[in-house]
């Protein structure tokens, strides 16, 4: 079988005296959605960091699409294909929404034309159309978090790393991009999602990681993982499995 | 040809001029450390004391060291005001507004006192000013030794502010962390302004220990200031230990490379290291990330 | 070119003045404030559109004069060769202090102290080296032929730097609409986002120096053609980084036009304050600084900015209704 698209190999990452993230591994197959899961401070923003080339990792490796790609920058990430969000929304804010997409669009569109035609269709299949005019700054929570994944989608790319996306949108916010992230999936695209909001990651996610403490401790299918002992210590302490667990058989 | 003692001597000198840029050079690494800005107005606040220091002694015959009592809280009222009521507000805490404002400042302060004083240097004539003081193997002169105990017992006094007053503990905290410490009810705007009070004084006692020896007219702080930035850096922007070893460090270069290589130049190596260090370590020997 | 009619129109415009104006005092007036302009927006392309403030613009500026001026009067070099030779010193000046503190990723207060810093030792070099004069400075021969960049009339200098802004305005424009520009943008509105999205901000930031360079360069080969003697104080003083950077901030960060307006009104602003009070040192810099107090305090995106923003209140408050509720709903 041919290598995923995305191979974590066993990385480290050590602050000083913390040891932010500690001989993690994972992998994510092209057009398929994985999600990446765990307690707050776990680590999963740390790691993240690494994948994209803003932070090297002390130990380990990351290969993409086949090749060693440890320690690479940002932007040459970005040129194979390799695209992220930011936890904390990070919008131009002084440009519009159009010329916000259209910073990514000029990745693959070198003429002004082009770039701005091409972050046009992209808003729409986000849905900013009504809104390409505005200033980003104007823009609601959710509006902001959909130019991010536009931004993102625009530098088209082959990976999608999403950090904690559906945060700070509520119920139906969620229910409305939910179906968008999906679609970028039947595109073709990779998406490894960091997420807190249980029921996307159920609905969305094929494959699941945990990560605790900086170690990656369980992984597999969505309920699989949730039924998982160690997960639901990590989460709700320890000797919570054993709660859960008489609980269910009660 | 270079006696071991006429070095000792040039280190030594560098030593004690050192202590006065220590003093500049805390004054500028208490404000950064506080407000995280670097305070562009350093040297014309510097050159505004030199002239408060000149015309205290000439219209008033108050000796430079006595009228550091006087000069130096007018200029913790100045400091204070100016953070309060200038930088504060019209920097709305952007990082380059607070660059531009301050470096305002610096040229409205620097050109009102060219425009009010002239570009004339002058000097003191003070009867101490060149005597020495037999320090065993070298002659020291009296102005430096005594700059160099008022600048120790200034940093004294500092050290016992920050830890045992109230205030003190709250510069400290809001240094460290200011939404927290806003969250625990202390005026983050005060205190910003009694630390820019703060820096701004121990430049006005600096201003009084200089000028028995040194010049005085309008751009006279500039030459400090760089220097003074040269010690932050080197020693770590917000860092006092930085600044105290920083300066008696950058004064001993300064004396041995004018020593060696004439005045031009040995401004000219302060700025050198100045730009070497900003580029291959920003935040110095004790300093924080930049 | 639809792009290109406001600047078309702003140059035709300036470009009549010589018809009605005939002052030798107000045409010098103008062809300073032209080169201030002309040194502003230079700074404009790395501190406006950029975002990266530098404290040391003179640095590129005293290059330019120096270069023109040391080819022409120790190597006998055509004083249009020399202008070209400036601009590329400059360029080159650019090209070195942006590769060293881009490098070492210094941004904000160090980047300024560090742009400052170079400033300061090109003067003290420029102070006591022989080749530039040392204390004395460099003067360039009197010599009014077209060949030699020296006119009789000021009229004529007065077309000339007019040109040279119209050229820096046209290359601004471009820079605006092209590839390069949005990168440049991104780079200053949020670095982390931007390199996420490919842009290569140290070799986006460096283009942006050099750039700037240039064009404040040439404005100092213009100073040196006008004046015809330089010094270090005068060449790589700190007065035309202040001045460099005062005009577009006033002016309006980041737009086409805000150097020439903020020249426009900072030399105005010198000028009445020298009528009023006379001609005492340090007043016009006074002023300069407390405008610029006064404009980040009040008018933060300069006076471009603050029309801007006068035009938007008016016309939501006249003209414009929300187009639906959903609109309302996102404005």
């Amino acid at each position: 079988m041919a290598e995923p698209l995305l191979v974590v190999e066993r990385v480290s990452r050590r602050f000083g005296g913390l040891l932010a993230v500690d001989g993690a591994s994972l992998s994510a197959p092209a057009a398929r959605i994985t999600a990446l899961i765990g307690p707050n401070g776990a680590g999963k923003t740390t790691l993240f960091a690494i994948i994209s080339g803003f932070l090297k990792p002390s130990t380990g490796r990351i290969r993409y699409g086949g090749e060693d790609v440890t320690g690479k920058k940002p932007h040459l990430l970005a040129r194979r294909g390799m695209a992220r969000t930011f936890q904390i929304v990070q919008p131009f804010a002084g440009l519009t929404v159009r010329d916000n997409i259209a910073v990514g669009a000029y990745l693959r569109h070198r003429a002004r034309t082009d770039a701005l035609m091409a972050a046009d269709a992209v808003g729409k299949e986000v849905g900013l159309d009504d809104l390409l005019d505005r200033p980003a700054y104007a823009l609601t929570v959710a509006a902001r978090k959909r130019l991010e994944l536009a931004r993102a989608l625009a530098t088209d790319p082959k990976l999608l790393l999403l950090d904690e996306v559906l945060a700070g949108l509520n119920p139906s916010e969620i229910r409305d991009i939910v179906p968008v992230i999906r679609s970028f999936c039947a595109r073709g695209i990779a998406i490894v999602m960091i997420e807190h909001v249980m029921q996307a990651v159920m609905s969305l996610a094929e494959h699941v990681f945990v990560l605790a403490e900086g170690r990656i401790i369980a992984e597999g299918s969505p309920t699989a993982v949730a039924n998982n002992a160690a997960v639901i210590e990590a989460y709700l302490g320890h000797g919570a499995a054993a709660k859960v667990g008489s609980a269910h058989a009660g | 040809m270079l006696s071991p003692l006429i070095l000792a001597t040039a280190i030594i000198n560098g030593l004690l001029n050192g202590a006065v840029y220590a003093l500049v050079a805390l004054g500028l690494t208490l404000i950064y450390g506080v407000l995280h800005i670097i305070n562009f107005a350093h040297g014309a606040l510097l050159s505004a004391a030199l002239f408060a220091a000149f015309f205290a002694y000439q219209k008033l015959g108050l000796d430079p060291y006595l009228a550091a009592f006087a000069i130096a809280p007018a200029s913790f009222a100045l400091g204070y005001a100016l953070q309060r009521f200038i930088i504060g507000p019209a920097s709305a805490g952007d990082d380059r507004n607070m660059l531009l404002v301050t470096l305002g400042l610096a040229v409205l302060i620097e050109n009102a006192l060219l425009y009010a004083f002239r570009a004339d240097t002058r000097t003191l004539d003070l009867a101490y000013a060149f005597k020495t003081i037999n320090f065993g193997f070298a002659l020291l002169a009296v102005p430096r030794v005594i700059s160099f105990v008022a600048v120790f017992v200034v940093a004294v006094a500092l050290w016992l502010l920050m830890t045992l007053t109230d205030t003190g503990k709250a510069i400290r905290a809001v240094a460290r962390e200011k939404l927290g410490a806003e969250l625990a009810g202390i005026d983050v705007a005060h205190i910003y302004a009694i630390a820019f009070g703060l820096g701004t004084a121990c430049v006005a006692v600096a201003a009084c220990l200089l000028i028995p020896t040194y010049y005085v007219n309008p751009s006279a702080g500039n030459a400090f200031v760089l220097i003074a930035f040269t010690i932050v850096v080197l020693g770590g922007m917000g860092s006092v230990p930085g600044a105290l070893v920083g300066g008696l460090f950058i004064g001993v270069v300064e004396s041995l490379g004018g020593f060696f290589f004439g005045e031009s130049l040995g401004q000219l190596g302060i700025f050198v290291i100045f730009i070497v260090v900003l580029l291959l370590r920003p935040r110095g020997l004790f300093g924080a990330s930049a | 070119m639809k792009a290109f009619w406001p600047i078309a129109v702003v140059v035709a415009a300036f470009a009549t003045v010589p018809l009605f104006v005939h002052s030798n005092v107000v045409l010098n007036f103008l062809v300073v404030t032209l080169m201030i302009a002309l040194a502003g927006a230079g700074w404009n392309i790395l501190g406006g559109y950029g975002g990266q403030y530098s404290f040391g613009h003179a640095a590129f500026f005293g290059t330019g004069a120096y270069v023109t001026a040391i080819l022409q009067v120790r190597y006998g070099v055509n004083a249009w060769l020399g202008f070209a030779a400036g601009v590329a010193g400059g360029a080159a000046v650019g090209a070195v202090i942006g590769a060293l503190a881009f490098r070492a990723g210094l941004r904000s207060s160090y980047f300024a102290l560090v742009t400052l810093a170079f400033a300061e030792v090109l003067r003290i070099l420029a102070s006591v080296a022989p080749i530039t004069g040392a204390g004395v400075g460099i003067l360039i021969k009197l010599d009014l032929r077209a060949e030699a960049f020296q006119f009789q009339s000021r009229a004529v200098f007065y077309l000339a730097i007019l040109a040279l802004v119209a050229v820096a305005l046209v290359l601004t424009r471009l820079l605006e609409r092209s590839r390069f520009g949005a990168w440049l943008i991104a780079v200053r509105e949020n670095e982390d986002a931007a390199m996420a999205l490919g842009v290569d901000a140290t070799t986006v930031k460096l283009g942006a120096i050099v750039f700037s360079a240039a064009v404040t360069a040439a404005a100092g080969c213009f100073y040196a053609q006008y004046f015809l003697f330089i010094d270090a104080g005068i060449a790589y003083g700190t007065w035309i980084s202040i001045e460099a950077l005062l005009t577009p901030i006033i002016g309006g960060v980041g737009t086409i036009f805000g150097a020439l307006l903020g020249a426009l009104v900072v030399k105005s602003l010198g000028e009445a304050a020298r009528l009023v009070t006379g001609d005492a040192p340090g007043l016009d810099l006074m002023v300069y600084g407390a405008v610029l107090i006064l404009v980040i305090r009040f008018a933060p995106r300069g006076l471009v900015g603050a029309l801007a923003d006068a035009h938007g209140y008016l016309v939501r408050r006249f003209i414009a209704a929300p187009k639906s509720t959903a609109e309302a709903a996102h404005g």
